[in-house]
């Protein structure tokens, strides 16, 4: 191609920074989108699992002979079927696939069948008879914990699964020297993902050759590779996972959960296919949300607003099994650090063992309930002394870098910027505490790592890899192991790389999530993706631009260094000599064939948190910062609450897709309003009474307010384009931010979330009847005088 | 079971089939037909995943016996792009990120276009309406009110 015939220099699109619609948003607009439950699978099984009736017993017996005798039943799997136990933490693994001698919970697997269609699989669950002998039963962590209670697990006495003991610096002298100190104690109920696609999982079992292959909605295919080879006993080679595409996550399905191993055991012993659609209810019931918890928070302020101190006291009841358990309660005090500078602090974490369904990992894990009790605090100490909750949060801000008292490393952060942003955009100054009776408006603050620093399966591998090929067609194939759930991170890795390629995004196709072709990849999870991942394909598409470079230059005959890619041009900088991108491509196959370039990262030592035990937990190569301003309409006869707007502020070093980020923290703020205002979980002797979209109180479009996003880039030194998370952040300051909000409304402080109007009723009835107590015995006092 | 032979079109095609008295139209659509455009999210009538058009109406598929769409004209999400070319609602969720996950999408895009084409030019107001049975647990709903908005050529 002659020089005159190709793209002007500097014709490039740059593709970081760009508004850009996901790589795989046409086939989800169109229907075209296979999720795990709607994959052609002719011929395969209908599997269906038996749950426990009953919230603790020793199982006596499963008698499966007259469902294994049933015409059309393939196969009955028990707990008889895998000895082995698994769970997302290796040193606290106590989960069978499909219980064993002891059901924890009601709901909990017993037994499953796979069977030609859906009723004969329902026939064949009912002709199992269980023997099941009651134990005395725990609903919450007092009596889980009380000196007669009935351990659930016998190596865990006392049905305590984790005490954490932290103390750094010396709080006793930080209270000692502040000017301000209060305690208070908060309640918070247990809260779950509720993501729109219900669990499912395909099992395809290969007899002749005893190989697997599962097509699973998770999060984390890795674990879930690493489960079903533990459980089944097989090699890990002989098994595949494929992740089709998956209806949102939100932690839930970051560990490997149950059903998924169940349809492995299913297909290998009808020795076929077995498709596993867990109903709505039995989604719910698999569970691992955020766990009931509450908090005692104590901070010491100096007279200007800085803290001095902060000690804690979390106990969570975490139900049933171990589960990410103690990453959860590990979380809740690392991350009462690292967004204000604290000089001391004590925390005493309790995770407890109960009869529920077990808890597990939910966005903004471990930090939510604490950010909430701490925020809470801060603001009602602030009002003592007369600041300003915007003048306290300031007298505290990090100015990186940052190292925290409990080594966590903070190189960038944008919270004063985001302060700033939203107290203007709300009208703080002007409006706050000046709204009419009934309307407040409130605020906080809240971060969140960008991937931890070490993860649980430490194999010493690097965190993250990326895989670029390229052939005779010229199209750049990205091959990542990194699950796209609807957070779009299969468009960030395509623009990441096109950016350092300079290459239109059009050219790439993001092959994701297979097993058999794409590398390994720890998931998606406490939001490490753009961060870890977005670093391995800038490495990936620098190293092929290497080789393409050296190619152009061999055909130019120039100097590699002055070779300029340029769109789908290579130029020789400075000159009319150029090679268009199809030339470029054959000249770098001519000597090596296919090209395939691979980029690795790993995160800073100095980010890996300290050397205390538990360490590991908080410790992240970057934090995310987000401050927001709630306004509410409090309507104080009914308890009502409706969240009029929000102004939401959020660092995340930098917007490589500012659409991308704009949907995280808005969805991020939500779910946090959700959790605020009225959702939750309720049992009834153990009983799930909400396990469906309509009595979990999941907020409608009609309740949800207009979100006005601004996006803050503090760039990160280690962040890929100086990129932090985006999918966390805000969500616990949205709490926070509601209950300073309905005080500012109506004076009242609630100590208890969701803000459920029967719940702020009872606040507003007490208060009334407190101030007419008040005013009975001012009247006493003065006839008395 | 009893069958009758149910005469009726789907996305455009005529049919007749002989379909149990109890089949749900969801279970018809996903199973037989291989649409599974259309999204089964709950245990029935909870979240809208599984809206699609009756007569230009939005109904809950996974609450409708095929039986009842006798004589009438059925709508699904996989009928709306034409010719290469996706609906106006369509490309504006796509455009504005009014999908993440996508699994509420088509059955939110079915009850958007019910009131778009009922109303061509709705208010904020009137949109909160339309989709408030249709449950998205991604976006807050900021970005599908301001794709349906796109799609009419309303400003926000």
């Amino acid at each position: 191609m002659r020089p005159d015939t190709l793209p002007a220099p500097g014709a490039a699109a740059r593709v970081v920074g760009v508004r850009q619609p996901l790589v795989d948003g046409v086939e989800k607009v169109t229907g075209r989108a296979r999720y795990t439950a709607d994959l052609p699978a002719p011929g395969a099984l209908v599997g269906a699992i038996l749950r426990s009736p009953i919230a603790h017993a020793a199982i006596r017996g499963v008698d499966v002979a007259a469902a294994r005798a049933l015409p059309g039943v393939a196969a009955v799997v028990t707990g008889a079927d895998c000895d082995i136990a698994y769970g997302v933490i290796p040193i606290a693994q106590n989960e069978f696939p499909l219980a064993r001698e002891r059901v924890r919970y009601r709901g909990e697997p017993i037994a499953a069948v796979a069977a030609v269609d859906a009723a004969t699989a329902r026939a064949a669950l009912d002709a199992i008879v269980l023997d099941l002998e009651p134990l005395p039963a725990y609903f919450d962590a007092a009596s889980a914990r009380a000196a007669d209670a009935v351990p659930l697990h016998a190596n865990k006495p006392g049905n305590v699964e984790r005490e954490v003991d932290h103390v750094f610096g010396d709080p006793d002298a930080g209270f000692a020297a502040a000017d301000l100190v209060r305690e208070h104690r908060f309640h918070y109920a247990e809260v779950t993902h509720a993501m729109m696609e219900p669990n499912a999982a395909l099992a395809e079992w290969d007899a002749e050759r005893g190989r697997l292959t599962l097509h699973s909605v998770t999060q984390v295919p890795y674990y879930v590779h690493l489960a079903l080879a533990r459980c089944l006993g097989l090699d890990e080679s002989a098994i595949r996972v494929v992740k089709p595409f998956v209806g949102g996550g939100f932690g839930h399905r970051t560990e490997t959960l149950n059903f998924e191993i169940v349809a492995a055991l299913l297909a290998r012993a009808a020795g076929g296919t077995v498709k596993l659609e867990l109903s709505r209810e039995e989604s719910f019931l698999t569970h691992r949300g955020r766990p009931e918890t509450d908090i005692r928070m104590k901070i010491g302020l100096a007279r200007d607003g800085a803290i001095t101190a902060v000690e804690a006291e979390v106990v969570q009841r975490g139900g049933a099994y171990a589960g990410y358990g103690l990453v959860t309660i590990l979380y809740a005090g690392a991350l009462l650090h690292a967004i204000y500078r604290v000089p001391a602090s004590r925390y005493r974490g309790v995770r407890v063992y109960a009869n529920t369904p077990p808890n597990g990992a939910m966005r903004g894990h471990g930090s939510v309930d604490a950010r909430h009790a701490f925020e809470s605090l801060l603001d009602r100490m602030a009002a003592e002394l007369g600041l300003d909750p915007f003048a306290v949060r300031r007298a505290n801000l990090i100015e990186p870098p940052w190292r925290t008292i409990n080594d966590l490393q903070v190189n960038s952060c944008g919270l004063g910027e985001c302060l700033d942003l939203v107290e203007r955009a709300s009208g703080w100054r002007e409006r706050r505490g000046r709204l009419p009776r009934g309307r407040g408006l409130g605020m906080a603050c809240s971060h969140y790592v960008s991937g931890s620093a070490k993860p649980v399966h430490w194999t010493g591998e690097p965190h993250a890899v990326v895989e670029l090929r390229l052939d005779f067609d010229g199209a750049v194939t990205v091959l990542t192991g990194a699950a796209d759930i609807g957070q779009g991170s299969s468009t960030l890795i395509a623009q990441v790389a096109a950016e350092v390629l300079a290459l239109p995004l059009e050219r790439f196709r993001v092959v994701a999530n297979d097993s058999a072709i794409t590398p390994k990849d720890n998931g998606s999870y406490s939001s490490r993706v753009s961060y870890m991942v977005g670093n391995a394909a800038i490495r990936a598409a620098d190293a092929l631009k290497r080789e393409l470079a050296a190619a152009a230059a061999r055909k130019l005959e120039a100097a590699v260094e002055d070779i300029e890619p340029d769109g789908l041009v290579y130029r020789v900088w400075g000159t009319d000599r150029a090679l268009a991108w199809k030339d470029v491509v054959l000249a770098a196959l001519e000597t090596s064939g296919t090209l395939h370039a691979k980029g690795a990262w790993s995160t800073p030592p100095e980010t890996q948190g300290g050397r205390f035990r538990g360490a590991a937990v908080g410790s992240s190569a970057g934090f995310s910062y987000a401050a927001q301003v709630v306004e509410v309409d409090v309507d104080d006869e009914t308890g009502m609450v409706r969240v009029v707007r929000v102004w939401a502020a959020h660092d995340c070093g930098r917007a490589i897709n500012p659409l991308a980020v704009e949907g995280q923290v808005q969805g991020s703020v939500w779910m946090g309003m959700g959790q605020a205002l009225g959702e939750e979980t309720q049992y009834h002797e153990g009983l799930h009474v909400r396990a469906n979209l309509l009595d979990y109180r999941v907020p409608t479009i009609a309740e949800s307010p207009p979100i006005e996003t601004f996006i803050v880039e503090a760039p990160d030194p280690n962040g890929p384009f100086g990129a932090k998370e985006a999918g966390e952040g805000a969500l616990s300051g949205f709490l926070p931010a509601l209950t300073s909000a309905i005080a500012d409304a109506i004076g009242i402080e609630l100590d208890e979330l969701p803000a459920s109007p029967d719940r702020l009723l009872a606040a507003i009835v007490e208060r009334d009847r407190a101030r007419k107590r008040q005013a009975a015995k001012a009247g006493r006092e003065r006839e008395g005088a | 079971m009893p069958k009758r032979i149910v005469a009726l079109t789907v996305n455009g095609r005529r049919r007749e089939e002989a379909v149990d008295d109890s089949t749900l139209l969801l279970d018809w659509l996903r199973g037989p037909l291989a649409l599974t455009g259309t999204k089964r999210g709950c245990d029935g009538g909870e979240c809208g995943a599984c809206t699609v058009l009756v007569d230009g109406e939005p109904v809950l598929a996974c609450i409708t016996l095929v039986a009842r769409c006798d004589g009438r004209r059925v709508e699904t999400i996989e009928s709306l792009a034409q010719g290469g070319r996706m609906s106006a609602l369509q490309a504006a969720f796509h455009e504005k990120l009014g999908t993440q996950c996508g699994f509420c999408t088509p059955g939110m895009i079915m009850a958007a276009e019910a009131l778009l084409r009922r109303d061509p030019h709705p208010g904020e107001a009137a949109i909160r309406a339309a989709l408030e049975g249709n449950l998205c647990r991604c976006t807050g709903y900021v970005k599908i009110i301001e794709s349906v908005q796109a799609a009419a050529g309303v400003q926000p």
